[in-house]
């Protein structure tokens, strides 16, 4: 287990924003990073952008689309995360699709990530029956390849928090990433399958964009990720948005408390 | 603990969310693909429904002209519907049926696969909503329309190059949104196992019915198969049953585009590498970085950045050969099976068409090869008068 998203965990509830490198530049995403960090992120999930992430919903496809549109290439994120750690030791996690660390070379890929300081990975398109391929890797470099869990996991879910590693990403609803107006999965029932099986920390992502919501979700489980609410954000404000994104981030880790 | 390995190629590359989803509708497969009933209902909705056997028609006037190998044609075109999409979507949806589920999704490229879609679930008296990329639907207006009468709903995808990579990509996403009484008929050999099998073992019909017409006519195998390939269904229908015939060749006709030495490609094994996208390991038109390559084709049923698992397997072990078909040989072979032999194929079943006028001269007219007709052009027609510089008008 990586020591720093062990600590992430130990603040209270954790509340973990998602941004999309390069969305709108990597200047803007490091500036971001020191914001988020200031205003109590206690870990950060850095997307690599993808161009076809069939997770995403159409906030986090656009924010994708915007970042290679503006030549971001997984070297630059390397080199903005290398420029990050010299100032900041949030903890970090990468998140993006299978092909861009499989085409990267999957050793590569996670040798260099664990040089410039990141502290794990969540791949959306590899469930537990692929991990293995990617997770030895990870473990060999000391990174985290986070597990994820779905409102359709039903019985699946001892067996992926058995062997996840870091942290345990509960996917609150059915679909893609995006706001919603209401979560009504139970979530809690879910936390406690993991429970029963391992003491991880579970954050719950997927349609949370308000402080009520967030809260809730706190709750019950150990933290809650917020990524299509934050990238609004990025595209309504553009260069702009350290600002607001730093006051959203402070308002959501207060509720969370 | 990976299942549906082709080689290396194949497995499960999906989100969590749709992992029990993959693992029941493999578990419906296997229980009921010998099932004798599903059997029986299967082959008379085939031949009742769909109009099989599809014909294997000697093309006598091409062989004449081409006047090497003897040509044969095996007319999936000839199928209610018009393409060979139908074999796997009546397969697919029995056992959506037998599995409670009363909605289907499902992409669509040149429309073939959406129209046969519709029209099995209009038969069935299922829900059914159409994913087309906007490129496409401006491309195949007329089989947009189609769907519409057959009672579906079709969406226009805007993301990406919107065309049928990201039809698939929509419909996936489509799919983890609504699970419990949806299924997703996959219309061709890729994604997330248990699908690159299911709709092989659905196509493989076509080569097992090739090779008995084949011993009924002729007293023997053939020496070339061959079909066109996108993702690959009709190509993997047309070989299955010749794999393990070490004698016969096995042909697959991707479509080049503007050239494999352009951008404007879609070939992938020959321009592709290997990488991890829609489900499966296998090759794909990538960047430097794994970016997924925006694809170009005149036919929008091959336009598509990767190929099946088992086409992968199939190369890799050097068992079928992979050619490159471009725009203009492709639309010259439209025009040419309509003259010479009175059949108009669809412009992805003219990769294969414009591949056998380069080969079968250089054969020994003591040889055979037989053609998949995958569709019948009627949707093309407009877009190959375009494509000549006229515009048509109803």
């Amino acid at each position: 287990m990586n020591k720093k998203i062990q600590k992430a965990f130990q603040n209270g509830k954790a509340f973990i924003p998602f941004i999309t490198a390069g969305d709108p530049s990597l200047e803007v995403t490091e500036q971001l990073v020191y914001e988020m960090e200031t205003a109590g992120a206690d870990l950060i999930e850095l997307g690599i952008p993808f161009s076809d992430p069939t997770a995403e919903g159409p906030v986090i496809q656009a924010a994708n689309i915007r970042a290679l549109s503006g030549g971001v290439t997984t070297d630059k994120v390397f080199e903005m995360v290398e420029r990050i750690r010299k100032k900041s030791q949030v903890p970090l996690v990468f998140m993006t699709y299978a092909n861009v660390v499989f085409s990267y070379g999957i050793e590569r890929f996670v040798k260099r990530s664990a040089e410039v300081g990141m502290d794990g990975l969540i791949l959306p398109d590899i469930p537990y029956e692929e991990k293995e391929e990617f997770d030895e890797v990870c473990r060999k470099y000391g990174l985290d390849l986070i597990s994820l869990i779905a409102p359709t996991s039903h019985d699946r879910i001892r067996m992926v928090a058995k062997e996840a590693q870091g942290f345990v990403y509960c996917v609150s609803s059915l679909g893609v990433t995006g706001t919603r107006s209401e979560i009504t999965t139970d979530v809690d029932a879910m936390v406690k399958l993991v429970k029963e099986v391992s003491d991880i920390p579970v954050a719950v992502g997927f349609g949370i964009s308000n402080p009520e919501t967030a809260k809730k979700m706190a709750e019950v489980s150990d933290g809650a990720i917020v990524g299509s609410a934050i990238v609004k954000l990025c595209a309504k404000y553009g260069e702009d948005c350290v600002g607001p994104v730093g006051d959203f981030v402070r308002e959501m880790k207060m509720a969370i408390g | 603990m990976s299942k549906g390995r082709f080689g290396k190629h194949g497995g499960q590359y999906i989100p969590e969310t749709l992992m029990n989803a993959v693992m029941e509708l493999e578990e419906a497969y296997e229980k009921y693909k010998d099932d004798p009933e599903f059997v029986r209902e299967l082959t008379d909705m085939l031949n009742d429904y769909a109009g099989r056997p599809s014909r294997l028609y000697y093309a006598e006037r091409m062989t004449e002209d081409l006047g090497g190998a003897k040509v044969y044609l095996k007319r999936e075109d000839l199928n209610h519907t018009g393409a060979h999409k139908i074999n796997n979507v009546i397969g697919q949806m029995l056992l959506a049926k037998r599995m409670g589920k009363t909605r289907v999704i499902a992409e669509t490229g040149a429309g073939q696969h959406g129209v046969a879609t519709a029209t099995v679930a209009a038969m069935m008296g299922m829900e059914c909503e159409i994913f087309m990329g906007k490129e496409d639907i401006e491309r195949q207006a007329l089989n947009v329309y189609r769907m519409k009468l057959l009672g579906a709903k079709v969406h226009s995808v805007t993301s990406g190059t919107g065309t049928l990579k990201d039809a698939v990509s929509e419909t996936m996403r489509e799919w983890t949104k609504r699970i419990e009484d949806t299924h997703y008929v996959l219309g061709s050999v890729m994604g997330p196992h248990p699908f690159p099998t299911i709709v092989r073992d659905f196509q493989a019909v076509i080569s097992k019915e090739i090779k008995e017409q084949m011993l009924e006519k002729e007293g023997r195998l053939p020496d070339v198969v061959m079909a066109c390939v996108g993702g690959g269904s009709n190509a993997i229908g047309t070989f299955y049953h010749f794999i393990e015939d070490e004698g016969v060749r096995l042909i697959g006709c991707e479509a080049a585009g503007r050239g494999i030495h352009t951008k404007e490609t879609a070939a992938t094994i020959n321009v592709g590498k290997l990488g991890i996208f829609h489900g499966m390991k296998s090759y794909f038109c990538q960047d430097e970085y794994g970016q997924i390559a925006p694809v170009y084709s005149i036919s929008a049923g091959l336009d598509y950045p990767g190929i099946g698992p088992e086409h992968a397997d199939l190369y890799d072990r050097g068992r079928a050969e992979y050619v490159a078909i471009t725009d203009d040989e492709a639309v010259e072979a439209f025009e040419y099976l309509a003259k010479v032999e009175g059949i108009i194929p669809a412009i992805e079943s003219s990769h294969a068409v414009a591949y056998a006028r380069k080969i079968v001269p250089t054969l020994p007219k003591d040889q055979i090869v037989v053609v998949t007709i995958s569709g019948r052009g009627d949707k093309d027609v407009a877009a190959i008068a375009r494509y000549r510089g006229e515009n048509l008008y109803e």
